[in-house]
């Protein structure tokens, strides 16, 4: 684990709260409000920061992200300007965690080695990569690991005995729990079988576990938070940024509109283990 | 890229999955136990012989295999060259190779206990094959196509109604079958339990690539028999063209370790290959990850996957099979690309000297083999893979040749 995480899951662990993880996509609808809405998210309540990386073709995604895709492709959006941002952020805070999220091709087509350099050099402390499984270590997880960044696998319902150990072996930082069989942003998670799969997945790694997929509001994030190590919610966010443009153009109120879903998210989240 | 020549080239996939650097398994952990899954029932189907037994069965008197070997006796005379044969795939039972792969994978579905078939495609050939199947077979089948494909392939979308399939048009991205695709994996990694998603073309995360040339070798394997007979020897080259690749490795497999067979590989060249109005990604594109499997992707110098373009929707795909990525850097199989025009010029040119209606995909091989028949001598023989016929083309047709239907 880099440092900044595990502070931050130290602290939370003091605290007895799970982690509030925000998902949302680096340049929707462009640089400036999207940078914006970064560095009000700690404040609004964020602990972990989920950073978008725009794809074409995202395909365990559901509308409201690849929407947010294609709006951040549109406006220039790429991997530079991904890592300039954490720098923007890193000027102000150095302490909340920031994992990069999308899939392989761009990073491929960047270089691997070069990507992981320029991550670590910007600031960030983790990836998560949709499409490289466990069987496509080599690729990009062993040699992240080997720079000391976390790659941070997603486990799901469809992982079953069998499986878990290879999701469990190269991870780092946390592991993400896919609380659905789906695409992000579509149904939400039943709370008692989350809980039930939290607790098998903890009696086979120390990770902390985070839960998302599905997470749209402050009483199922509550519900979720009472047994996971954090709750991801995304698409929410992305939703409400994309309610808030102006035909395509970011408003007034885009930024507070993203951060006011987190806040009110946030609390759902504080108050899990009261 | 070059690399040493292995001594077979007919051994890939790898454990891995990989042929050489492409292929794989790039998928989300969802779907990673179904792919094991499938990866383990294909093991055990290909050496069960009541699979291959029932395979053979439909192929033979379902579709209509063996497809005929025909030599195109006034096409060789009007090129003047070498003689000219075609592997008579568009005869088949829906009037394309789809079918081929359509009824080893339903058969693998039905094996598997599962309940439900899903679908990707672009000219509506694979969807009506799969929901041919479907039928046949008793499944529910849901086919996803783009939007804008469902527009241009009217009578495709209406003979998959027929025959009891469902449409799902796709409008995220453009509408086109890359997007078909990216929605058919959604609904896979939505519903994993019960779907067995039945991919079109030799593409996708292993074991995919693998199975769909199986089962669409019966092509090459065919005609490797049927020529010798006809012959007495193998031909001097071979040629299909390549949307996805699956025609194109089941003629082509059979062949790869006979060395004196030439192989010929072709693209849709679209408009030309200084735009974007294309679908070369072997000849104009680079390595990427999509779909599942690395291979020569249309892309643009981020990584952003770019959209296909070609007056032939079974063309239009930024993608490939990652087996003929690994036979072009190897140099076993050379792939070209030919125009829209004239891929339009050679279909006219058969309806006229054979009397054959070939699909457009089709017709770019045969723009190939029009180039180069004349340059051979008399003596040595090609045979083309005519793996589909024009019915459904004929309004494209019209439409580019400035005719009213």
């Amino acid at each position: 684990m880099t440092q900044r995480m595990t502070d931050r899951f130290a602290k939370l662990a003091e605290e007895n709260r799970p982690a509030f993880v925000t998902y949302f996509m680096g340049g929707d609808p462009d640089y400036d409000s999207s940078l914006a809405i970064m560095k009000g998210l700690p404040a609004a309540g964020a602990d972990i920061i989920e950073l978008g990386m725009p794809f074409s073709d995202p395909m365990a995604d559901g509308p409201s992200i690849q929407a947010a895709g294609l709006r951040s492709l549109k406006g220039g959006h790429n991997l530079p300007k991904c890592f300039e941002m954490v720098r923007a952020f890193r000027e102000d805070d150095n302490e909340t965690p920031i994992v990069v999220m999308g899939y392989y091709n761009p990073i491929y087509q960047y270089g691997p080695e070069k990507f992981l350099d320029d991550a670590k050099e910007a600031g960030i402390d983790g990836m998560i990569v949709v499409d490289l499984p466990p069987e496509m270590d080599e690729e990009l997880c062993i040699p992240a690991l080997a720079k000391g960044l976390n790659f941070i696998r997603l486990a799901t319902p469809t992982t079953d005995e069998k499986r878990l150990p290879k999701v469990l072996s190269n991870t780092s930082g946390f592991v993400y729990y896919v609380s659905i069989t789906g695409i992000t942003g579509a149904a939400a998670p039943e709370p008692d079988q989350v809980a039930a799969s939290v607790a098998h997945i903890k009696a086979k790694t120390d990770l902390p576990i985070c839960v998302g997929f599905g997470v749209r509001t402050a009483e199922q994030a509550s519900a979720i938070g009472r047994a996971a190590d954090g709750v991801v919610v995304g698409s929410a966010i992305v939703s409400a940024i994309a309610d808030s443009l102006d035909d395509g153009q970011a408003s007034a109120t885009t930024v507070s509109s993203a951060l006011d879903i987190v806040s009110s998210i946030a609390e759902g989240v504080r108050s899990a283990r009261d | 890229m070059s690399m040493q020549a292995p001594n077979s080239f007919k051994m890939g996939p790898d454990n891995e999955g990989q042929f050489g650097i492409f292929g794989g398994r790039f998928v989300a952990e969802t779907l990673m136990p179904n792919i094991l899954e499938l990866d383990e029932a294909y093991k055990a189907a290909k050496k069960d012989p009541e699979f291959l037994s029932e395979l053979a069965y439909l192929n033979k008197h379902y579709t209509g295999r063996p497809s005929p070997l025909y030599f195109a006796e006034r096409l060789t005379a009007h090129l003047g060259g070498a003689k000219v044969y075609f592997k008579r795939d568009e005869l088949n039972h829906t009037g394309s190779h789809k079918i081929n792969n359509c009824l080893g994978q339903i058969l693998l579905a039905k094996r598997m206990g599962k309940t439900r078939l899903i679908a990707e495609t672009g000219a509506g050939q694979h969807g009506v094959a799969a929901a041919t199947v479907a039928a046949r077979f008793g499944y529910p089948c849901l086919v996803y196509m783009g939007a804008k494909d469902v527009g241009r392939q009217s009578p495709n979308v209406f003979r998959m109604k027929l025959l009891g399939a469902e449409i799902e048009a796709v409008t995220a991205g453009a509408g086109t079958l890359k997007d078909a695709m990216n929605e058919a994996l959604r609904d896979w990694v939505t519903n994993v339990k019960d779907t067995y998603y039945l991919i079109g073309t030799a593409a996708g995360p292993h074991p995919y690539p693998e199975l769909v040339r199986d089962f669409q070798s019966v092509i090459g394997k065919e005609a490797r028999e049927q020529i010798q007979e006809m012959e007495g020897r193998l031909p001097d080259m071979i040629i299909a063209s390549v949307g996805g690749g699956s025609n194109a490795i089941g003629l082509f497999h059979p062949f790869l370790d006979d060395d004196g067979v030439q192989i010929v590989g072709v693209e849709a060249g679209g408009l030309g290959l200084e735009g974007d109005q294309h679908c070369a990604s072997l000849t104009a594109g680079r390595p990427g990850v999509l779909h599942g499997n690395r291979t020569y992707l249309l892309q643009d110098p981020e990584g952003q996957i770019e959209e296909g373009a070609s007056i032939s929707a079974g063309l239009d795909y930024p993608g490939i099979g990652p087996e003929h990525s690994w036979l072009k850097d190897t140099g076993r199989c050379e792939y070209v690309p030919i125009m829209d025009d004239e891929a339009l010029d050679a279909f006219q040119v058969l309806c006229r000297t054979e009397g054959i209606i070939p699909a457009l995909e089709p017709s770019h091989a045969l723009a190939e083999v029009i180039k180069r028949a004349p340059q051979m001598d008399k003596d040595q023989i090609i045979i083309m893979n005519l793996c589909g016929r024009g019915d459904k083309d004929v309004h494209t047709v019209g439409a580019a040749l400035g005719m009213e239907l």
